[in-house]
């Protein structure tokens, strides 16, 4: 199963890449990890006819924190997330969809960013990045922009990238204080996509309220989808069991699953529910063991 | 501005070996490896990225499915494929390990297993059975249940970390 032919470009430079997308744009395409664009190419689902390799980019392999947020640049693996040590202590959200998504081979190429660019709803970090509240920075040459992760998701393997855009990095908020995040996926094996995925971010203000929260759901809907009702029902509230309880029903309630070969709607509407409530509870517990 | 181009030459040091081949940009790796420079120890099984088979090592650490990545990507660097890990009168101890442990029944999925073990044991020389199982997980073996194969990689931890003490029996 070899893809269409296409030119390829090994970009050596951000505006050398650039430069390609603009004067191409419409056949262009970027190669982060090709983890997703080469099998999409090779079952001729994607047909670009000109391939801009980015990986010798290596400003773009940067993974460090400053000022308010973690720096995710386009070329930071799965893998580089998985294994490194200021996201195993600071970002637990991240560390738990690091060590899911895919295989671990297939997370020595593939990236975040290019996960979020894919937009698949059933992409893990989608539903992470929304609970986080991340943003996604994208340039072009004409112009510089960043977009709440939200706003960048318009539908299925669609986003609010122009065609001679790339993404150079996510920001994602560095921890507050008295906060943590989960994320939980069931998959019918190891390194199959997700069934139901859910994903928490949660912070406490100094009386032990939620002061802040996010709930993405992950593979039930057109895209990654935000629980908002839920997350409203959070704020200003002591946790409980009985307050996690009854905003894992309305997650539940918010999901849009469709049935399929992983699952009934049914099914996947109740493991909305249950996965939310234990990813509310692995989060609350991380933050009290902090 | 960017040259573009539907054929390259592709510069690669393979097993040690300094290679440069003309190919078509959208060859896969796989088959540049297998059909162009014969080197059949690479196995596609799946063809989808799913099984594992036609792992190869990066630069000397990171294991890769060659199904999915376009030759062109590797020029400048640097692969080693299951050719490249021992001999025939000279097995590396991952390889002896395997036999010793009859970690393998058909071999299909053996190459690609042996160079995961290897990216595996240089991140963490004494992993534990689960963290041998999450760590292989991206490598599918029809045949041996994976019992063997977790056995096998214990010796070859032994071995690679005490390489003079220990001596694997050679049948
Ligand atoms: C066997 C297998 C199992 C998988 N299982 C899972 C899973 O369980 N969960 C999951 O979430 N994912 C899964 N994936 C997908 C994997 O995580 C991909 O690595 C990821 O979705 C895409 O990242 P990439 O860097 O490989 O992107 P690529 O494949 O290189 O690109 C994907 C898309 O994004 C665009 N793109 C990439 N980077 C940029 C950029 N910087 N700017 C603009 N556009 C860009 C590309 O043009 C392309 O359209 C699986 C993949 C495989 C092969
Ligand atoms: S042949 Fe490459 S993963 Fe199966
Ligand atoms: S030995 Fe046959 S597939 Fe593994």
């Amino acid at each position: 199963m070899f893809p269409a032919p296409f030119e390829y470009v090994s970009a050596h430079s951000l505006d050398e890449a650039l430069e390609v997308l603009e004067s191409r744009a419409g056949e262009a395409k970027v190669l982060a990890g090709g983890q997703s664009l080469i099998p999409m190419m090779r079952f001729r689902l994607a047909q670009p006819q000109v391939l801009v390799d980015i990986n010798p980019i290596k400003l773009l392999e940067d993974l460090h924190e400053q000022d308010d947020a973690l720096h995710i640049g386009a070329l930071a693996r799965h893998a580089t997330l998985e294994f490194s040590p200021l996201i195993q202590q600071r970002y637990p959200l991240i560390a738990d969809v690091s060590r899911v998504v895919a295989d671990p081979t297939v997370r020595n190429l593939g990236t975040l960013v290019g996960s979020l660019c894919h937009a698949d709803p059933a992409g893990d970090f989608g539903s992470a990045a929304l609970a986080a509240g991340a943003e996604v920075i994208i340039t072009s040459s004409r112009q510089h922009r960043s977009l709440p992760v939200d706003a960048f998701f318009l539908d299925t393997f669609s986003t609010a990238l122009e065609e001679d855009e790339i993404v150079t990095e996510v920001r994602w908020p560095k921890p507050k204080p008295r906060s943590a995040g989960a994320y939980l996926k069931i998959e019918r094996k190891v390194g199959d996509f997700a069934i139901v995925g859910t994903a928490v971010q949660m912070a406490l203000d100094e009386g032990g309220r939620i002061a802040e929260a996010g709930i993405g759901l992950c593979a039930v809907g057109p895209i990654s989808l935000r629980a908002k009702q839920a997350e409203r029902l959070l704020v200003g509230q002591s946790p409980s069991a009985e307050l996690f309880q009854e905003v894992a029903r309305q997650a539940a309630r918010e999901s849009d699953p469709t049935s399929d070969t992983r699952g009934s709607k049914e099914y996947k509407q109740d493991m909305v529910r249950v996965l939310t409530l234990r990813a509310l509870q692995r989060a609350y517990q991380r933050i009290q063991a902090a | 501005m960017a040259v573009s181009s539907t054929q390259v030459s592709v510069h690669v040091k393979i097993n040690g070996q300094e290679i440069t081949k003309e190919c078509e940009v959208r060859t896969l790796l796989a088959y540049f490896l297998r059909e162009q420079l014969g080197l059949t120890g690479v196995h596609v099984g799946c063809d989808t990225t799913s099984c594992g088979a036609c792992t190869v090592l990066l630069d000397g650490k990171t294991a890769i499915k060659s199904c999915t990545v376009f030759a062109p990507q590797v020029d400048g660097h640097e692969l080693l494929t299951v050719e490249g890990l021992g001999e025939a009168d000279h097995l590396h101890p991952i390889q002896q390990a395997f036999w010793d442990c009859h970690a393998l029944q058909c071999g299909y999925c053996t190459p690609g297993m042996e160079l995961a073990v290897l990216a595996l044991l240089q991140r963490n020389p004494n992993p534990t059975d689960e963290e041998i199982r999450f760590g292989l997980s991206g490598n599918l073996c029809r045949c041996t249940g994976y019992k063997n194969i977790v056995k096998a990689v214990h010796q070859a931890a032994e071995i690679m970390n005490h390489p003079s003490t220990s001596q694997s029996v050679t049948l």
